[in-house]
């Protein structure tokens, strides 16, 4: 039996008819067309479908839809603003951080909602909030280049 | 030779960065079309069985689904191969020989409805005794796997040079140890997807996550049964492949056969824990090793033999059993050497190509006897290396030809790492022992074997000065499609974002045999250089009538075209263009290029003869480790690479590669192991099966040789790839450094260590 419900993502509002057991990410990618977002296990072990949902980090795959009801959810997406690129796509772009690109938008969206809450982070805590992140191609080190770089150039606005 | 180029060298970002940050890159399964339908795939629960019926009428009856089909809606066609029969039905005929074996494939209106008519499939299987041991499947009443091979042996190779007993004899040093390197996985974070158009034309479009796209292309004409002409292969972008996603496989072929029988499009995506039981490996080995020196530390001869489990399948496992043979005869000199392996098949997942393949498992072999042997005979590590070290000029006893080489500047170098490391932290901090090791390693740039292997390119130039590149190639994510760029920006005197390039388009994009033994800048590249050449003439020829100048006078740069000498006398490139095309008749500026190694004799993968590259990469890898003695745990510290790429194209990318691989290879060593219990798969997920985080990482330093190739475009070489034969072996002459135990299988466990601790 499918339900009504009403998301907010990227500051749009979608009225869905969905089943109740779809996860945000099914609905972000097939309902939506949000494909940005990735499924890399759908078991909340790899983190490439890192969303924001007010504020917090969290995995698409392990949040129904439901759930996110109310919630102000912001996607890869929904960073650049009026055509520009957010510092950190722009530092994941200049440092290397990207290679094959599948974990990107994740560690991308976990870096984000680092920087909200703590916009100077050392690099242990860095390493710490993307240790949830897999990510095959890199060995990480660029991408933590990027965002620590990121997080200067927020400093400095 | 350092040239100033504008484009060449620098560190430039991604051509395909900014759609990858955005999100807006689609993959394979990030794609979707009209009316399409979804498929999953019906696996086998069983390691070895017969199959004596399936019944799919239930399946069949469940609303919205619109076609099962199973190996009888086949011609049976059989995958793998290169220099022997093909194996792999694509949907089982009449057995099933490992767990996650395809038998069936369904598509629905959706993937819930697709998986609830899985359950309703009924396979009715004739249980027949499985082998999971490499060993035990050699044994003479093991049960038989595939009906032509005796056994159990799918391939063998017996490499013999020089007199191996009589070099032994003159040996002051000899041992003998066995080496054991278990399953691991390619690790790439997006899953195997496919989507399928047919048409009532009789053509079938595909969309797949293919690092080697034209595999798929001709095996979807053989398998379909249809003319290759029939058959469109569009590459979107790749999560990462690693080797793991070079042949055609099952979710590839199932969702052509499927859009066949339904006439709808057909995606199919397999789940991240499919793609741990159900697909590639790399292949587990056991090797027994001896190697005789002198007691200066020469090394005189080495005597291999290697097991390596194939898994059920051929796959690409004659290249992988030539390799690790082949690749003992590399970086050092060897004068005498045989290496005997056998390819043997098991119940359980297939073995291919991975990130180095085949050459770790070898290298870590002879890497690891090399720093016993040192110890024992009081040799410093790092000499006995230089004293071994292959130079520009040598040929190896198979017919590998050095040209450049930048090995031993590469030794010296991480030499002098270790002495300021040594001096920087302490061996021995109470509980954890500090240890430094290192290792070397030579590799291929792109291998040249029997059946296409050239490389191709087309540019085309536009009249705003815009240029675009097209090649067979594609990028799994190395960097390729920049630093091919780069190179035709480079030749042509634009810049970087003046290029646009084509994906892979079979209809459209010249043939290619694939992403694999670092290849694609080394061939690709070349193809690029002339066909940006070819290109450049053209306009040349324009340019020399519009300026009133001689033709070789004539000079690209940065988007400019003048009159070498007098920078004044030239024009912007897009006016140039203008005017070939708009004036007289027109001109097309299309320019071509083709390219594969001259006077490169193929190898034989039987007696290993031959010389498989036109250039071999070259580096040490140095890797500090802490081994905490009371808990087991071993942490990598810090590592270093010395390494000879010859002219590093785009420096960042470069890093990019080096530093994933060395990562990568810190997981190899110390925590990656697929475990299995009589075939079952006990860790198929990301949990379980530990890669490694962010936690893992550590500090790098990359330095390089000073080296150019002469064939290589603009002088670069192999990156990335050969590296991770040399950083297993570092760490694990690392361990040995700290507590004076070279362990002989990987991956080293906490318990590993704690065991050996306590037995010392």
């Amino acid at each position: 039996m499918k339900t009504q419900v009403g998301l907010k993502v990227n500051g749009f509002e979608y009225d869905l008819l969905i089943e109740p057991h779809w996860t945000l990410l099914d609905v972000l990618r097939d309902a939506i067309g949000l494909t940005g977002t990735k499924e890399g296990c759908g078991k909340g072990e790899c983190g490439a479908c890192t969303v924001i949902m007010d504020g917090e980090a969290v995995l698409s795959c392990l949040v129904l839809a439901i759930q996110a009801q109310g919630k102000n959810i912001l996607t890869i997406e929904g960073l650049a603003q009026e055509g520009r690129l957010d510092s950190l796509q722009d530092a994941f772009v200049k440092y290397g951080a990207i290679q094959c690109g599948y974990c990107s938008p994740g560690m991308i969206m976990t870096s984000k909602a680092l920087l909200s809450k703590n916009p100077h982070p050392t690099e242990d805590e860095i390493k710490t909030a993307l240790s949830g992140n897999l990510c095959r191609c890199t060995g990480y080190v660029k991408i933590i280049e990027a965002v620590r770089n990121a997080s200067r150039t927020e400093a400095g606005k | 030779m350092k040239k100033d180029y504008v484009n060449i060298g620098k560190r430039l970002p991604r051509v395909d960065a900014i759609v990858k940050a955005t999100g807006e890159a689609k993959y394979a399964g990030d794609l979707s079309m009209p009316g399409m339908l979804h498929g999953k795939l019906l696996r086998s629960p069983y390691p070895h069985a017969r199959i004596l019926e399936i019944d799919t009428s239930e399946a069949e009856k469940v609303p919205g689904v619109r076609a099962v089909v199973t190996g009888k809606d086949t011609i049976g066609f059989k995958a793998g191969g290169i220099s022997a029969q093909g194996d792999e039905p694509y949907l089982a005929m009449d057995k099933v020989r490992f767990i996650g074996d395809a038998v069936a494939a369904v598509a629905a209106i959706d993937q819930e409805t697709a998986l609830e008519a899985l359950d309703l499939i009924r396979v009715e299987y004739d249980e027949l005794p499985a082998v999971v041991d490499p060993l035990a499947a050699m044994a003479e009443d093991a049960p038989r796997i595939h009906e032509q091979a005796a056994n159990n042996i799918s391939f063998k190779t017996d490499l013999a040079y020089g007199d191996v007993e009589k070099a032994f004899r003159e040996c002051d040093y000899v041992r003998e140890d066995r080496f054991e390197t278990r399953p691991i996985r390619h690790g790439f974070i997006e899953p195997h997807a496919a989507l399928a158009v047919w048409d009532h034309s009789g053509r079938v479009s595909f969309w797949g996550s293919k690092q080697s796209p034209y595999f798929t292309y001709r095996n979807l004409a053989k398998a379909l049964n249809i003319p290759l002409s029939r058959v469109r292969v569009i590459q979107p972008y790749i999560g990462g492949g690693f080797g793991g996603k070079n042949e055609m496989f099952n979710v590839d072929f199932s969702a052509a056969l499927l859009s066949r029988k339904t006439g709808k499009p057909v995606k199919i995506v397999v789940s991240q824990e499919e793609v741990l039981f159900a697909y590639r490996q790399r292949h587990p080995t056991v090797i027994d090793l001896k190697t005789g020196l002198r007691k200066d530390g020469t090394i005189l001869a080495l005597d291999a033999h290697i097991i390596a489990d194939g898994g059920a399948y051929l796959s690409i496992g004659a290249l992988s059993l030539y390799l690790m043979c082949a690749f003992f005869c590399m970086p050092y000199r060897l004068p005498n050497m045989r290496a005997k392996g056998y390819r043997v098949y098991t119940n359980t997942q297939p073995s291919c190509a991975m990130r180095g393949h085949g050459v770790p498992q070898a290298r870590l072999a002879a890497e690891t006897q090399l720093d016993i042997a040192a110890k024992e005979m009081g040799l410093d590590p790092v000499e006995i290396r230089l004293k071994n070290a292959l130079k520009p000029g040598e040929t190896t006893p198979n017919g590998f030809r050095i040209t450049s080489c930048g090995l031993e500047e590469s030794i010296v170098k991480a030499g002098e790492i270790i002495d300021r490391w040594r001096k920087e932290s302490p061996k021995d901090d109470g509980r954890r022992k500090r240890g430094i090791g290192l290792a070397c390693y030579g590799y291929t740039s792109g291998p040249r074997m029997a059946g296409h292997n050239t490389a191709a390119a087309v540019i085309k130039v536009h009249e705003d000065g815009g240029i675009s590149l097209s090649t067979g190639s594609t990028d799994a994510g190395q960097g390729s499609d920049t630093v091919l760029s780069q190179i035709a920006a480079e030749v042509l005197g634009v810049r970087l974002e003046d290029i646009r390039y084509g994906m892979v388009d079979s209809d459209i994009t010249p043939l290619d045999p694939g992403t694999f033994g670092s290849r694609v800048t080394f061939f690709t590249g070349n193809a690029v250089r002339i066909a940006a050449e070819d290109a450049r003439g053209q306009l040349a020829e324009v340019a020399a009538d519009a300026l009133e100048a001689n033709l070789h006078d004539i000079v690209f740069r940065d988007r400019r075209v003048f009159v070498a000498g007098s920078p004044d006398r030239g024009i912007p490139f897009s006016k140039l263009v203008k005017i070939a095309q708009y004036g007289g008749s027109g001109k097309t500026i299309l320019g071509r290029g083709n390219w594969a190694p001259d006077g490169i004799e193929v190898p034989n993968f039987k007696t290993g003869r031959g010389n498989m590259s036109a250039a071999y990469s070259f580096g040490t890898q140095v890797a500090e480790v802490a081994v905490d003695t009371e808990t087991g745990f071993t942490r990598v510290t810090r590592m270093a690479m010395v390494h000879d790429c010859g002219q590093p194209l785009n420096e960042m990318a470069m890093e990019g590669q080096l530093e994933g691989s060395a990562i990568g290879g810190v997981g190899h060593t110390l925590t990656e192991e697929i475990v299995r219990k009589g075939g079952q798969t006990m860790n198929p997920s990301f949990l379980e099966y530990r890669m490694p985080s962010t936690l893992d990482a550590c500090p790098l330093e990359i330095l390089h040789t000073d080296t150019c190739d002469e064939v290589g475009p603009f002088g670069a070489k192999e990156t990335g790839e050969g590296i991770q034969v040399a950083v297993v072996p570092a760490i694990v002459n690392g361990i040995h450094d700290a507590i004076g135990i070279a362990f002989k299988r990987i991956p080293i466990t906490p318990i590993m260590v704690l065991d050996a601790l306590k037995k010392k």
